[in-house]
């Protein structure tokens, strides 16, 4: 007698946090579909780096790749959340930023080009400062001129999470996916405990920093478009289906009489209880242009 | 920081892929290793750990006593161990061999 | 520092505008008025500490929840303004930040309330209207740190600033800077001198290309008539400027001194065209 074999999900299942960036980004894409542009053989690294003893990496930690998704023209660029914790420098800023551009002239000369970001970040190196702050203004002035004419789509997995200058990039995203895992917030909890003392923020305490800025709160909250578990397949099929549907009828970050009222009804005097904003706020932000009867 | 190099004439055999293999966190490395132009292997070091210059020669003479590929290697370190920068460059050997 | 943060921003915003107060319905922390300047009518907008704030984390000068959203608010009304004339668009009208902030706010109730989108709404307010044609003017009298100047001045056409050892343009407070890269301020000072984007003195900043000017001016701390009308001046050509060139960033690429000390950007977006271009 012999018996079927059962192989369950969870086996199967790719994880996409264990995935370093150039992998992530490459399962998000067509198979076959796409190039790497100014990849570690051009060694355009960091000159700011190796002067202050710290080694750079060939690629600057940021990988883009040209190519398709769901047979529409896509740029996917990933921050490598392992090296120097997915920080931006004058080198990654500019290539984030170029390839954005190069997908803003490409959609303006009719090749609408979708563009894919992959953050895991703290934000500004610290090493390169100004230039890094700069490189995340000229991100997000870039995300916005490409915003005009195709989806933005940022992918947030973890495990660094998307912090400091590049949540506001996330931010200006049109869709945004998170996992479990996951956080998205301005300040990270260690820099909060810091500024404004432990009574405020005792960063060692996991569950309020998950209840805060974790994936399920952010999606729940309406701030972020989707929750999905750490599966590569799963997440690669988010994403195509928010290029499929292009652009939202409005960004969240164009509601800005929406939020400002939200925030006048909160009561300050105490802290705010995260899962109360599920309620008060949940799901009430972007529509899909083309998603019928869906309010998200 | 630290630049080593080293050179490896006997290293001839002509190969012709590609591999990039690693990313550079704390105490990891990455290793491009490609076909030379010169003829024989040669390896470019840039390290942030200093003092280690006769370690990275042991793991590379160990190394090329068991390939002889005409390649080039460069490697960006942030304080691998020697069984760690030996794994990069067999999966690099991988890539390239395969 | 001579003076608490955000009372330089206080003193420049009264001296230039006249007025000092809130538009009506906005917290006391953003202070909005229409100026003529030139020819034109400019919005000015500036973040200034607010002592009495609803936010605890928002009282000395940061830019919080409240703050992002009402100026997120106040340049989106300028826009509004502008596309909604019957007859033909009025001239694009400039629009003024004068920015000494301390940061954004450091708090549980902002992190909750997802200050992040606070601060990428006003972003975008001042980037949309950059796009369309509104000469977008920051002036930097004290300090302009991280997410706060990212939220309020960083999307600017021209950035001009005082040549001040007040001014500070970073990415995070030396204080706080020495403490996560464990150097102390000494060091962080010198290695400033030597790496100019980690610099802390205005005058190297200058140096990375992303300034329109640097502004000798007499006691910025008490500005005096003359002094207020030579920056008059400077922000009545600053607009021209403006007005003259193009709506995105990229003169921030093409400066003389940016072509000096951004070489790597440069090179990196040449080598991503190149190879976009044959992929």
């Amino acid at each position: 007698m012999s018996y079927p074999t059962v192989i369950p999900e969870f086996v199967l299942r790719q994880s996409f946090i264990e995935l370093d960036a150039r992998a992530r980004a490459q399962s998000l894409m067509d198979p076959g579909s796409w190039r790497e542009l100014v990849g570690p053989f051009d060694r355009i690294e960091s000159p700011w780096l190796p002067e202050q003893g710290i080694a750079p990496q060939f690629d600057d930690g940021c990988v883009v790749l040209k190519g398709a998704i769901a047979g529409k023209a896509a740029v996917v660029i990933a921050l490598e959340g392992g090296f120097q914790a997915g920080s931006m420098g004058e080198v990654s800023g500019a290539k984030m930023a170029a390839a954005l551009d190069l997908a803003t002239r490409d959609s303006q000369n009719g090749k609408t080009t979708v563009a894919v970001l992959l953050l895991e970040t703290g934000g500004v190196r610290l090493q390169e400062a100004n230039l890094g702050l700069n490189a995340i203004a000229e991100v997000m002035a870039s995300i916005l001129a490409l915003r005009q004419h195709a989806p933005v789509i940022t992918v947030i997995a973890g495990t660094v999470g998307c912090f400091g200058g590049m949540a506001l990039a996330a931010g200006l995203s049109s869709y945004i996916v998170m996992t479990p895992e996951a956080r998205l917030g301005l300040n990270g909890p260690e820099v909060i405990e810091q500024e404004s003392g432990i009574e405020e923020f005792d960063s060692s305490d996991r569950a309020l920093i998950w209840a805060i800025n974790g994936g399920e709160q952010r999606v729940a909250m309406g701030v972020a478009d989707e929750l999905v578990l750490d599966d590569a397949q799963k997440i690669a099929a988010i994403v195509r289906s928010h290029v499929e549907a292009g652009l939202p009828a409005v960004h969240r970050s164009q509601q800005v009489d929406l939020y400002r009222e939200r925030i006048r009804a909160l009561d300050t005097s105490r802290q705010i209880d995260p899962l109360t904003l599920r309620e008060t706020w949940g799901g009430k932000t972007t529509v899909s242009k083309t998603r019928k009867g869906v309010t998200r | 920081m630290e630049q080593l190099k080293f050179e490896y004439p006997s290293a001839k055999r002509h190969v012709t892929k590609k591999a990039h293999v690693g990313v550079v966190g704390s105490g990891d490395m990455e290793v491009l290793m490609q076909p030379t132009e010169t003829g024989s292997a040669y390896v470019s070091i840039q390290t942030s750990v200093n003092g280690f210059s006769s370690s990275w020669k042991a793991v590379m003479d160990r190394f090329f006593s068991k390939y002889d590929g005409a390649v080039r290697i460069d490697i960006n370190d942030a304080g691998a161990t020697p069984g760690s920068v030996m794994l990069r460059l067999e999966q690099a050997v991988e890539v390239i061999e395969s | 520092m001579s003076i608490q943060v955000g009372l330089r921003g206080k003193a420049w915003f009264e001296a230039l505008t006249g007025k000092n107060s809130p538009m009506a319905g906005d917290p006391d922390s953003v202070l909005t008025a229409d100026v003529k300047i030139g020819e034109d009518t400019a919005r000015f907008l500036c973040v200034v500490p607010n002592p009495q704030a609803r936010f605890p984390c928002a009282r000395r000068g940061e830019v919080g929840l409240e703050e992002a959203y009402t100026l997120a608010a106040r340049v989106n009304e300028v826009i509004e303004q502008n596309t909604s004339a019957d007859k033909q668009p009025i001239s694009a009208r400039p629009i003024i930040a004068i920015v000494d902030v301390k940061s954004q706010a450091y708090g549980r109730r902002e992190e909750t309330a997802a200050i992040f989108l606070a601060c990428a709404t006003a972003a975008e307010a001042y980037a949309s209207a950059r796009m369309k044609g509104h000469p977008v003017i920051t002036l930097v009298v004290g300090q302009a740190i991280s997410g706060g100047f990212l939220t309020h001045g960083y999307q600017a056409n021209r950035i001009l600033a005082f040549d001040d050892s007040d001014v500070v343009i970073h990415a995070m407070h030396k204080e706080a800077a020495a403490r996560i890269t464990l150097r102390t301020v000494a060091e962080l000072d010198r290695l400033g001198h030597e790496i100019a984007p980690l610099s802390y003195d205005v005058r190297d900043y200058a140096k990375l290309g992303l300034l329109h000017k640097l502004l000798h001016v007499e006691d910025p701390d008490k500005p005096a008539r003359a002094t207020v009308a030579q920056v008059q001046k400077e922000l009545i050509d600053a607009v021209a400027d403006a007005r003259a060139g193009s709506t995105d960033l990229g003169n921030r690429l093409t400066s003389n001194a940016a072509r000096e000390t951004r070489k790597a950007s440069v090179a990196a977006r040449a080598h991503i065209e190149e190879q976009w271009m044959k992929a």
